[in-house]
């Protein structure tokens, strides 16, 4: 019995949280987001793997070769990309938001807005 | 809401958030010993069914070629969004679109401007053969467009910003982005015409193992290869032109 992948899953996702709640700065409030975004690639991929097993391309082994599952392969292939558009939308906005208010402060974006 | 109020919020939140995980976790089969009857049986019918070695890639385009569509219109998505945000605030709050410091050099090394140089056509050719290759080894159309992006954004590493400009000019990629996500939908319909069911494979199998195999597969690569290249490329000459824009009241 072995969880420790599922637990490093869990540690990233809370620092990632903790540094989005502690954050000073909204470019480093969306790479801890990314930060919390990993952990489900940590998990996906952990949930897949079977002992003994190798990837599952047959280029170059038999068929018959125990293979890791490629479902969970292809979910986090979405989830990468889901990521990467969050990100950007976010990074968009966070220019947008110190254009019109100089800072990237989100403690001092909250007391413009009231 | 003081810091120290948040901090005492998000440890008591956090603690529990960690104790329903570890809850969750002991639920979920050993690591290593998962045994998903789905993914074998996908696995196993990759090379027999569908004459293409990368089960990620089957499952990515065929058995689940449906999903894979959803996520190519959620970059497009996020790219129109992109040019939405950042366009609409050009117009309103800024002098003009153009540069106002003319040639600004991005990279002043010399080191960076050679290696960028050197690397840019390799780079180009590896992100072609990448998305060329999705069907048979690790790859695709979203790795290999983004290794294709990049091979663009040496040029910009290596050069200055009216390079990039001259590089990849951004009609181009919007063109390639709409390209990829029209193609991809097509494919999608020509199986409904050809074949009787949306992204129903409607051209031969091929021989397992050659560059032209697996059916569609290779043409929804190159189709997703496009798209992700234009889109990343959109957003981010979208943000690097923010770094030449200035407000009407600063300049």
């Amino acid at each position: 019995m072995s969880f420790l992948a599922y637990g490093v899953a869990g540690w990233l996702f809370l620092v990632g949280l903790y540094g989005i709640v502690t954050s000073r700065n909204l470019i480093h409030l969306v790479v801890c987001l990314t930060v919390v975004q990993a952990s489900t690639y940590v998990l996906l991929l952990a949930i897949g793997f079977r002992d003994g097993a190798t990837a599952p391309i047959y280029a170059d082994i038999p068929t018959s070769r125990p293979v890791v599952d490629p479902v969970v392969a292809t979910l986090t292939l979405t989830d990468v990309v889901v990521e990467a558009t969050v990100a950007a939308l976010l990074l968009s906005l966070a220019v947008q938001a110190h254009r019109r208010f100089g800072t990237l402060d989100p403690d001092e974006l909250g007391a413009l807005r009231g | 809401m003081t810091r120290r109020f948040r901090m005492v919020v998000f440890g008591l939140g956090a603690a529990g958030l960690a104790g329903l995980l570890a809850w969750g976790f002991a639920g979920l089969p050993s690591f290593g010993s998962f045994d998903g009857a789905y993914g074998q049986l996908l696995a196993h019918l990759t090379v027999p069914e569908r004459h293409a070695t990368s089960a990620v890639s089957v499952s990515t385009f065929d058995f689940r070629g449906v999903d894979t569509l959803g996520e190519e219109f959620i970059l497009f998505t996020a790219a129109i969004g992109v040019l939405v945000l950042l366009r609409g605030q050009r117009a309103g709050e800024t002098v003009a679109a153009e540069p106002i410091r003319q040639r600004e050099p991005a990279a002043e090394s010399k080191t960076l401007r050679s290696v960028g140089t050197a690397l840019a056509a390799p780079v180009l050719v590896l992100g072609i053969y990448v998305v060329a290759h999705g069907h048979l080894t690790p790859g695709g159309g979203f790795q290999g467009g983004v290794i294709l992006m990049t091979a663009f954004l040496l040029v910009y590493l290596a050069g200055t910003h009216l390079d990039l400009r001259r590089a990849t000019p951004l009609g181009a990629m919007e063109a390639a982005e709409g390209t990829g996500a029209a193609g991809f939908a097509l494919i999608g319909l020509g199986g409904i015409v050809l074949a009787g069911a949306f992204l129903e494979n409607f051209i031969g199998f091929g021989t397992v193992g050659n560059l032209v195999s697996g059916g569609v597969i290779p043409l929804l690569n190159i189709s997703v290869g496009l798209e992700v290249m234009g889109a990343v490329l959109v957003i981010v000459g979208e943000l690097l032109d923010q770094r030449f824009l200035v407000r009407r009241g600063d300049r």
